[in-house]
């Protein structure tokens, strides 16, 4: 752009000057003018910052992670740097996840995969992150334009896909597997799985691909009518599974009676989606950089202010197939991991207080007595206060059947043919 | 179940059950599911040929059966209003329906979530996860894509947003 104006200004200058007819020089000066305007405008234009080779602790205006660095000099984070070494796949790219896409981008994490099928709408506006100019590019390359131009340092994927149909399961499986980012990395090729989409459909399909792919990951969602919300820590063998129990949701305490759903599908509001997105980026460092503590579940009621939080064990009667083997894997590891556990104990018993309880002088606990452990959540009169199952457990039905020998003998493509003869009869 | 009018839970109650709980990721028991679902919607739609309430066509797009297409039709006030109809098998099928799309409609009502996927009851999930795997491709007809077209036809109809295709005189708009 640059070059091309100076070439620009020196043709102009040379037609001056080759012009005889004076008559000419008014028009020529203005379009001068104009390529001057044009010049000001492109010096005025944004400057997109260089990438950063290491992270520094050096508090300069011109340093764009001085301030997250001085979490680790404050004691906060052990080692903030690590934070480069993440890669964190985030589902859905809608008022949740291009929030969180951006807080973690700030953060300076290390690289992002961005799932969405969508294209930005006019209609997100009452959200944050997206611009009225990007209407009808596809969520992840405008997440993709906003975010490499805010931290260049991030690695950016976009996946524009439906996780929920059998190729885009596939794509989203193989991407998950990937360690090109850090080949020498544990397990698959991301450090967590955030899903940040809108239906039960796609939560069980990523809840699917973790459990396959014993895959950390943390679920996310703001109700329909706006008010509420939830983060939920999901480690597969651990912590119950997305399909160990009807999923459980925050209680609005507005009536579904008075509940008006004529003429509308779903509200939103940003503030519930920030709020959501800022819960789980947060459970998001403080897993990934250990500290603090990490929520299993944290339940959000913006019309009580009101945080409902609990733990759920696995269903030894999941019907997700996936999620039973991994439960198996974690009870067979159970003697390697007490033996760590003690281990660990005793190489931190010297040591009288650790960090976190420093400043706490008034032993203020942060455990509630609504936190309780629930094995097996299939009558809600168990729950904590505040929360409740958003789908009834399906009925006993199916386990007699599902092992029933196959006796039919019917031809498939006799079926599709019977089928397709009604449909033209 | 509450919240359904008697017509409907009468229909539901006389198309045939499955009983596989497979997806189309579960290979050979995929097959047999498959073939339930075609049993199921064999009947059902002989059955609404039967009752004089034809009201679909459906067919797998695909030789998995994961992706399905067809047209579905409403009738109000003597005029056939007909829309296209697709749908993709999920993977966690079917411990979660299909979402029926009809993409003609896309835009053109609330009750739609982006792309045509029609927007369902509070009342369809519910009951739908209580009977995990025993209803099919026919049930979600049935009780999904049914009352959301005598619901919002109607509608569609009266304020304009859509023409019969025979109403050439205001617009060419086909619907
Ligand atoms: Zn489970």
């Amino acid at each position: 752009m640059e070059l091309e104006l100076k070439e620009l200004r020196a043709d102009l200058q040379s037609l001056t000057q080759s012009l005889p007819d004076p008559s000419h020089h008014a028009l020529l000066r203005k379009i001068q003018l104009r390529v001057e305007d044009l010049a000001n405008l492109a010096a005025a234009a944004p400057v997109r910052r260089s990438k950063v080779e290491d992270m520094s602790a050096e508090v300069v205006d011109s340093n764009p992670y001085s301030r997250l660095m001085a979490l680790q000099r404050m004691g906060i984070v052990e080692n903030y740097e690590r934070i480069r070494d993440f890669s964190v796949a985030i589902v859905g790219i809608g008022g949740v996840g291009s929030v969180a896409a951006e807080m973690l981008t700030r953060c300076g994490i290390g690289r992002l995969l961005l799932y969405d099928y969508d294209k930005v709408e006019l209609a997100n506006m009452n959200r944050l992150f997206f611009r009225p100019d990007q209407v009808g590019m596809t969520k992840t390359d405008a997440a993709v334009q906003t975010l490499s131009d805010i931290n260049p340092d991030v690695v950016l994927e976009s996946y524009t896909l439906n996780i929920t149909t059998v190729t885009g399961f596939e794509t989203f499986m193989s991407s998950l597997k990937n360690k090109s980012f850090r080949p020498d990395k544990q397990g698959s090729g991301v450090d967590l799985v955030l899903s940040c989409v809108d239906n039960y459909e796609a939560r069980m399909a990523v809840n699917q691909a973790c459990n396959e792919l014993s895959q950390t990951w943390m679920e996310s969602g703001v109700s329909e009518d706006a008010v509420s919300g939830h983060i939920q820590l999901l480690i597969p063998g651990e912590t119950a599974c997305f399909a160990c129990a009807p999923p459980l949701v925050v209680a609005s305490g507005v009536d579904e009676r008075t509940l008006k759903r004529e003429g509308v599908c779903a509200a939103s509001l940003p503030t519930t989606m920030g709020v959501v997105a800022g819960l789980l980026v947060q459970n998001t460092l403080k897993l990934l950089l250990g500290f603090g503590q990490v929520s299993p579940y944290l339940g959000y009621n913006s019309l009580k202010d009101f945080f409902p939080t609990m733990q759920m064990k696995p269903n030894p009667q999941c019907s997700n197939v996936a999620c039973l083997k991994r439960q198996e894997e974690y009870m067979l590891a159970k003697p390697a991991r007490d033996a760590a556990a003690k281990a660990k104990m005793e190489a931190e018993a010297p040591t009288e207080e650790g960090p976190l309880h420093q400043d706490n002088e008034w032993n203020i606990s942060v455990v509630d007595d609504i936190e309780l452990d629930i094995p097996d959540t299939r009558s809600s009169d168990v729950l904590p206060e505040g929360l409740t199952h958003e789908l009834p457990t399906a009925d006993e039905f199916h386990k007699a059947t599902l092992d029933a020998p196959v006796v039919d003998n019917d031809d498939l493509e006799d079926l599709r043919r019977q089928l397709e003869a009604i449909n033209s009869a | 179940m509450e919240g359904w009018d008697p017509n409907t839970k009468s229909t539901l109650t006389q198309i045939p059950l499955l009983t596989r709980k497979a997806g189309p990721r579960d290979g050979a028991a995929w097959t047999q599911r498959l073939k339930e679902e075609y049993k199921s919607l064999i009947a059902y739609t002989q059955m609404n040929k039967s009752n004089d309430n034809d009201w679909f066509r459906i067919s797998a797009a695909n030789p998995q059966g994961t992706r399905w297409t067809g047209k579905c039709w409403y009738v109000y006030n003597l005029l056939k209003y007909e829309f296209d109809l697709q749908f993709d098998i999920p993977v966690t099928y079917p411990s979660t329906a299909p979402e029926l799309e009809l993409p003609q409609l896309d835009g053109k009502t609330q009750k739609m979530y982006r792309g045509g996927k029609i927007c369902l009851t509070v009342h369809f999930k519910p009951l739908w996860a209580k009977n995990c795997p025993r209803f099919g491709i026919a049930h979600a007809l049935c009780l999904g894509l049914a009352p959301w077209l005598a619901a919002e036809v109607p509608i569609l109809v009266d304020s304009g947003m859509i023409k019969h295709k025979d109403d050439t005189a205001t617009t060419s708009t086909e619907s």
